[in-house]
């Protein structure tokens, strides 16, 4: 198995401008002391340099490629600078963890400034649960770094022998005289820069005393006292509120407007660009007023419904399957279809847009700052470095926050009020102008021996991605395709988007594979697992659950799945009872297994997380739509998961210390789907194949 | 218009009829209170009058008129956490967090009725309110570990 896999929507655009930080600069933007860079580049070398900075010929200042950077002030502060941001899945803790790790100070000492463009250095986007992976092991560097060059300020303050300091909850202890410095003492009255690369020396994970470990949240306590501050709780002087007037269906054009009513109503603002009609208004008590004040005809077009999704994603398929003559004793087809569903994150997407001296800044709740700013400069007209984007505390995004519509908006509403304006989407645009979790079909033909051995394996996917397309299985004869079709609407990462419909048509298939060979599911997956890693979780799963050992009771069934994505192994059983045709899930057991583990408790809470997200898409989810409108964007048409939908949860971790990190944010969702729609077919004899599972 | 919120009075500008999310956000700037579906599905809004938990999202503001409203902002009293806010950070009952806010306030109202409630009695008693990122046994054991810290007497 080769590592990751692209995401194939990930939303991505390249950047056309990089942050390059200036030394110089940057001790005035953030004052004296000591700064550790991370250099990306391999092939740089690591620089030292006293005094405010180096500077090459020809304005080279830095390295062009910086991963993050960490600075300890004159004062002592501790400020970790990182462009991934924070979305619950808690990275600004663990984050955290990883630097006083290094650093042996407690986290609580330690400031994450996160996903500011302004501030800090350039990242893709907090996407493809790559910061455990990526982002952490830079930090335990930079801070490694950190720590030496606070033993070698101590060690010419005292001339004394550097092996016998040490740094012990943030003081610099000299053994020899027992006396002490504070980071503080020592940098006060520096300027001292250090370059590291991507080699440079840290603790292995099987010593690691804070990383690794149970940790609160670090902003745990702002968030119950509701002090917290989410973009939408953002007020600033002189704000007005925004609110964006919407034809009433996709592949809209506007034919004509009048703004007049709304122009004469005090307070408000109402601008019409191109086909962007909305209002800012000075008190948001009138927005609804206002909104309804403007007048717009639309053209729209005929739409595909969902009812001919299916059809349509096969029929615009852009190649055919090429299938192959199938060996083996036994042969199985089938075909799997997965709905479109929606993030319905709880804080729907909201701006505040501000512009001074033809300068621009927005928050917003966005997984690629970077990427939103290079939007706003390209929708503006402007270059990137008149746009500053800031991420506040986000109500979470499961890969729908890539974009930055609403920031435009945002913007654009505020460049004509002359004044900031807060956006705040509602509910329904959240669940209508954003974009969905990709649909597909997926069809399987497969062969296998009659002691259970797997002889062929062809799997066709068509729209919904090609993350965890191949089989983990030892399956010498395997072709597995993705084919791009038109998505009827528009479509983006979601939260192990690919790799979730896969594996829901892998695993169901698997478990039809074997049934049609006569062999226990359980026992047929073994047979075709090589891999150890999979095995492990395989085994460690069906212990826990007891797999093979409960008898069932009327109307109970039993299931299981397993499987790999993004540097993560999976599986899990599933408890299940059906009830005059509905679903409750009793029990689920997932194994996980990324790597060395990074803090136990909160992979945990993850993990439940996803599999309870995984629910939703298992049985109820689906995104309904007729003509560019989207029937049910509200929460009383959309069922997402709830309090009694909760089955108990049994996760069991694989810890593996010699193995790198690997990000534990999606992989666990996927195997709801799989083991759900197998539990039903051991209760009911009910084969389902489409996503959401619904019995008829 | 007068509404007494987290003990103070105050007087209101904003038209009667509009929600008392609305003005408890935009006037009073109390924004732990969020919205999140403004049509009573999600619970982001919740808080209590009179101390029985509300959605303040369908909750026009004339309606609360004459009663004690109470808000997130209100359950810490001199820099101490009420048990249902330290029993959530025990419990790492939070994910994203924008559930939180709505998941204090109702689980704060569930104990004021039921001092000692069952799972069952917890999950039916926040059956209303969402959490997207999925912390539900989270919070849950969070509800369990409030009820034992307060011993049958939640202010
Ligand atoms: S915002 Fe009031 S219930 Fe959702
Ligand atoms: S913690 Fe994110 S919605 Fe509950």
């Amino acid at each position: 198995m080769n590592g990751f896999e692209a995401e194939r929507y990930e939303l991505h655009a390249t950047p056309t401008y990089r942050f390059v930080p200036d030394r110089r600069d940057f001790f005035k933007v953030i004052g004296g002391g000591l700064a550790v860079l991370l250099v990306l580049d391999a092939s740089a070398d690591a620089q030292e340099s006293g005094g405010a900075g180096r500077r090459g010929g020809g304005g080279q200042a830095m390295p062009q490629e910086i991963g993050a950077w960490l600075h300890i002030a004159e004062s002592g502060a501790i400020t970790v600078y990182t462009g991934k941001v924070e979305m619950g899945q808690n990275i600004r803790t663990s984050l955290a963890q990883a630097v006083a790790e290094e650093l042996h100070v407690s986290p609580s000492k330690i400031t994450m400034v996160m996903g500011d463009t302004m501030l800090t250095p350039f990242d893709i986007g907090t996407v493809g649960s790559m910061t455990t992976p990526v982002m952490a092991p830079q930090l335990h560097k930079v801070a490694a770094a950190a720590r030496e060059m606070l033993l070698d300020l101590a060690a010419q303050e005292w001339k004394a022998d550097r092996a016998s300091l040490s740094i012990e909850d943030g003081l610099v202890r000299n053994k020899a005289s027992n006396k002490t410095l504070s980071f503080g003492e020592l940098t006060k009255g520096q300027k001292l820069a250090k370059t590291i690369t991507p080699d440079a020396r840290v603790t292995p994970a099987s010593e690691w005393k804070v990383a690794g470990h149970d940790m609160r949240k670090v902003n745990a306590r702002s968030i119950v006292t509701g002090e917290e501050k989410y973009t939408s709780d953002m007020k600033l002087p002189g704000m007005m509120f925004g609110r964006v007037v919407r034809p009433s269906a996709f592949k809209s054009s506007l034919i004509s407007a009048d703004t007049k009513g709304a122009e004469q109503m005090p307070g408000v603002v109402p601008v019409h660009d191109g086909d962007f009609l909305g209002v800012a208004c000075d008190d948001s008590a009138k927005l609804d007023a206002a909104a309804a004040a403007v007048k717009a005809d639309w053209k729209t077009v005929p739409q595909t419904n969902s009812r001919e999704l299916y059809g349509h994603l096969k029929s615009t398929a852009a190649n055919a399957p090429a299938w192959q003559p199938i060996e083996g004793d036994t042969h199985a087809e089938a075909t799997y279809n997965v709905a479109y569903i929606a993030h319905t994150p709880l804080e729907p997407r909201a701006a505040v847009a501000q512009w001074e001296n033809g300068k621009l800044t927005v928050w917003t709740g966005t997984q690629r700052p970077f990427g939103v700013r290079t939007e706003l400069a390209q929708a503006f007209g402007i270059s990137e470095d008149k746009v500053r984007v800031l991420v506040p505390a986000t109500g979470s995004g499961y890969g729908g926050k890539h974009t930055g519509e609403c920031a435009v908006e945002a913007a654009r509403l505020a460049k004509a009020a002359g004044r900031p304006v807060k956006l705040q989407w509602t509910r329904e645009e959240e669940m209508t102008w954003a974009y969905f979790r990709p649909a597909g079909v997926i069809e399987v033909r497969s062969g296998a021996r009659r002691d259970g051995t797997i002889t062929n394996w062809q799997f066709h996917n068509y729209n919904s991605g090609g993350a965890a397309l191949r089989s983990p299985y030892n399956i010498p004869n395997q072709i597995a395709e993705f084919h791009g079709s038109d998505s009827p609407l528009r479509q983006g990462s979601y939260r192990g988007l690919a790799a979730s419909a896969n594996h829901f048509a892998r695993e169901s298939h698997m478990d039809e594979l074997a049934r049609a060979a006569g062999v226990e599911p359980a026992a047929f997956r073994f047979k075709n697992a090589s891999d150890p890693r999979l095995r492990a979780v395989i085994e460690a799963a069906t212990e826990r659950f007891r797999w093979g050992r409960a008898e069932d009771r009327a109307g109970q069934g039993f299931g299981m799945m397993a499987g790999f994505d993004k540097g993560g192994y999976v599986s899990a059983c599933v408890e299940l009872t059906v009830t005059n045709g509905a679903v409750r899930i009793d029990r689920i057991v997932q194994s996980f297994e990324c790597g060395a583990i990074v803090n136990p408790d909160e992979l945990r809470n993850q993990i439940a997380g996803g599999t309870m997200m995984g629910i939703g898409g298992a049985l109820f989810e689906a995104v309904d739509f007729e003509n560019g409108r989207i029937l049910n964007p509200r929460l009383s048409k959309y069922r997402v998961p709830r309090f009694s939908d909760m089955p108990e949860i049994d996760v069991v971790l694989v810890d593996r210390k010699d193995l790198p990190s690997a990000g534990a944010g999606e992989t666990p969702i996927v195997a709801v789907a799989p083991a759900v729609a197998n539990a039903i077919f051991d209760a009911t004899g009910q084969r389902l194949r489409s996503m959401p599972l619904k019995l008829s | 218009m007068d509404l007494v919120v987290n003990g103070a009075r105050h007087r209101i500008q904003s038209d009667p009829d509009r929600t008392l999310l609305a003005v408890l956000r935009d006037e009073l700037d109390l924004t732990g209170t969020k919205y999140g579906c403004g049509e009573g599905q999600c619970g982001a809004c919740t808080v209590l009058l009179d101390g029985a938990p509300v959605r303040s999202c369908l909750t026009p503001a004339k309606a609360a008129q004459g009663k004690q409203i109470a808000t997130i902002e209100s359950l810490a009293q001199n820099g101490h956490l009420h048990p249902v806010q330290q029993a959530f950070i025990e419990a790492d009952a939070l994910q994203c967090g924008y559930c939180t806010s709505g998941m204090i306030m109702s689980s704060v109202g569930l104990l004021k009725k039921k001092p000692n409630p069952s799972d069952a009695d917890i999950k039916s008693g926040l059956q209303g309110n969402v959490c997207r990122c999925g912390t539900y046994p989270r919070i849950v054991q969070a509800v369990r570990m409030a009820a034992k810290a307060s011993n049958g007497r939640v202010a």
